[in-house]
């Protein structure tokens, strides 16, 4: 290698040493580090004072509130990632008709992705409020049972989950619609021509070929909905009696209210496998099952 | 199609937009209502003043808040817009040993979930004495893998006989990259831009994390504050905080939508 390739070589590496030092910093260091952590117990100011080996996990497993937050994890996923997909999927559908003025439309149903976490809690705090808000004044209009949403153990989950759900439309609907704009119009035609009705239609063209954003989306849902921390810290902080714990607010709780970085750390190393596990799966799923175009 | 059918397509649309936009033009006309008015069960304004907004900015250093989150959004945008560019522009045109392990390393960074490694990342911020200060809340976001993927898509589309030719007339690799790239993936990097901007204006845990200073505070977290102070007492004030934090993003929002939608498939699907 003669001197010039050696010096144009270094000069090349200028370009990636911004991005592999944030991401060795921000990224790698401390993933490894709450590995780390998981295995010590620590001080106030999270240095390890000493290993435990895998006792933190051991405990997990047999503690009472961990397994509460996983439960309300799990929950919370079923309720958010399934209605949200649905929803926006009927949405772009919709959405994607060739009518006067639909770009209008599609501006609104993604707009709740300009609006933050913090807003959109905010809000919703509002609606459920016992006395004055919305939801319990169309309840009692309905005939229904006025309500504590966010206090009650029954509800307070659901009431997150319908929260959620609204704030992740916008994201879904405008990848799904982007999935329909790519399909080939000229297929439509050709059923049309071909006298295919409206569902087939649906079933045989469209669906199949938006598998990959659908699944694209599902995935992404799913590795988003583990990841709730914001509505949480709003809406409820936890309670009724951990039934909102989601694991990212269980970990922010032992963490940085109770300076357990140890124990938070083992929990934040859980959260890492789940979200691993999501996407190998879907490596491995979307050779085989999703078909492309 | 039959008139009777777009008829009852534009009835289903207009249902679904009523649903969808109802918790924001419910907060909008909150924010017009006085504590006594909401106690009396109102939801329509009697008369449109302003009021609740002024005593928002009276209240709290909303001025203040706003300022930060629009520093900090907008350090991140320019930050994340030059390392993912540097770095797509590398995995595109140039050729040097490491160069898969270095992709692949980005790659293996969107396995791992930001909050997985929150706990770590506070405490190296907290010990380069980052806490309360921009440096803490905007540097860490500086590398994105999105991002440096979002352009590494479009730079490919740049014809490779552009970058021979420019080799072969001994234009340097950062001329290049300056004057011919960069300017050739313009609306590319507007999405990426509008894409950082918008996240880094919403974030919510990692600023409640590293600010506990109204100098630095960013507006997501100044909501969640007025919000637990105010509690039933003064909602419109509250709404009016929250109309005020939202009008930025939803009106660039509407002016980037097609620009975003058409980003975040490029980034996602191929």
């Amino acid at each position: 290698m003669n001197f010039r390739r050696v010096s144009s070589n270094i000069s090349y590496i200028l370009y990636v040493i911004p991005s592999f030092l944030l991401f060795s910093t921000f990224v790698f260091y401390p993933m490894i580090r709450t590995g780390y952590l998981s295995m010590h117990t620590t001080n106030f100011q999270g240095a390890p004072t000493a290993y435990v080996g895998f006792e933190h996990f051991r405990y997990l497993i047999e503690d009472r509130n961990f397994r509460e937050s996983m439960k309300a994890t799990f929950l919370f996923v079923l309720y958010t990632v399934p209605s949200t997909v649905l929803i926006s999927l009927f949405l772009a559908l919709l959405a994607n008709e060739k009518l006067k003025g639909i770009q209008l439309f599609r501006t609104f149903f993604s707009s709740t992705l300009g609006m933050s976490v913090a807003a959109s809690s905010v809000i919703w705090m509002f609606m459920y409020n016992p006395s004055i808000g919305i939801v319990n004044k169309l309840v009692v209009a309905l005939g229904g049972q006025e309500r504590q949403w966010l206090l009650d153990p029954d509800t307070a989950l659901i009431a997150v989950a319908v929260a959620t759900v609204w704030m992740n439309i916008g994201f879904a609907f405008l990848i799904l619609l982007g999935g329909l704009q790519n399909i080939d119009v000229t297929l439509y035609e050709s059923a049309k021509i071909a006298g295919v009705s409206k569902i087939y239609q649906l079933w045989r063209i469209t669906l199949p070929l938006l598998s990959p954003t659908l699944f694209f989306i599902v995935t992404v849902s799913l590795i988003h909905a583990f990841q709730t921390f914001g509505q949480i810290d709003i809406l409820t902080k936890g309670g009724p009696v951990n039934t909102t714990t989601v694991l990212v607010y269980s970990i922010y709780r032992e963490a940085f209210v109770n300076y357990n970085f140890g124990f938070a750390s083992a929990q934040a190393v859980v959260l890492f496998f789940i979200v691993l596990v999501i996407t190998i799966l879907q490596f491995a799923l979307v050779e085989r099952k999703v078909h492309y175009q | 199609m039959n008139f009777f059918k777009r008829a009852s397509l534009y009835i289903v649309l207009i249902v679904c937009v009523v649903l969808i936009m109802f918790p924001i033009v419910y907060a909008f006309l909150i924010s017009f209502l006085s504590g006594a008015e909401l106690l009396q069960g109102k939801w329509w304004p009697t008369d449109w003043s302003f009021r609740n907004y002024i005593k928002a900015f009276e209240k709290v250093p909303l001025v203040r808040y706003l300022w930060n989150s629009f520093v900090v959004s907008f350090i991140v945008m320019i930050g994340q817009l030059i390392v993912s560019s540097l770095s797509a522009y590398a995995f595109v045109f140039l050729r040097f040993p490491g160069r898969n392990i270095l992709f692949f390393t980005t790659i293996m960074t969107m396995l791992v979930p930001w909050e997985a490694t929150v706990i770590p990342n506070y405490l190296t911020v907290q010990s380069l004495g980052w806490t309360n200060n921009y440096l803490g809340l905007t540097i860490p976001f500086f590398a994105l893998a999105f991002g440096i993927f979002l352009l590494r898509q479009h730079f490919k589309t740049i014809p490779f006989e552009l970058y021979e030719a420019a080799q072969v007339s001994g234009v340097r690799h950062f001329r290049f990259f300056w004057y011919v790239v960069l300017p050739l993936s313009k609306t590319s990097l507007a999405t990426l831009g509008v894409y950082s901007f918008l996240t880094t204006w919403n974030m919510y845990l990692w600023p409640l994390l590293v600010t506990n200073d109204e100098r630095v505070r960013t507006v997501q977290i100044g909501l969640k504050q007025m919000q637990t102070q105010e509690m039933a007492t003064e909602w419109g004030v509250v709404m009016a905080a929250v109309i005020v934090t939202i009008l930025p993003t939803l009106i660039l929002l509407f002016i980037g939508q097609k620009q975003l939608q058409k980003g975040l498939m490029q980034g996602a699907i191929k």
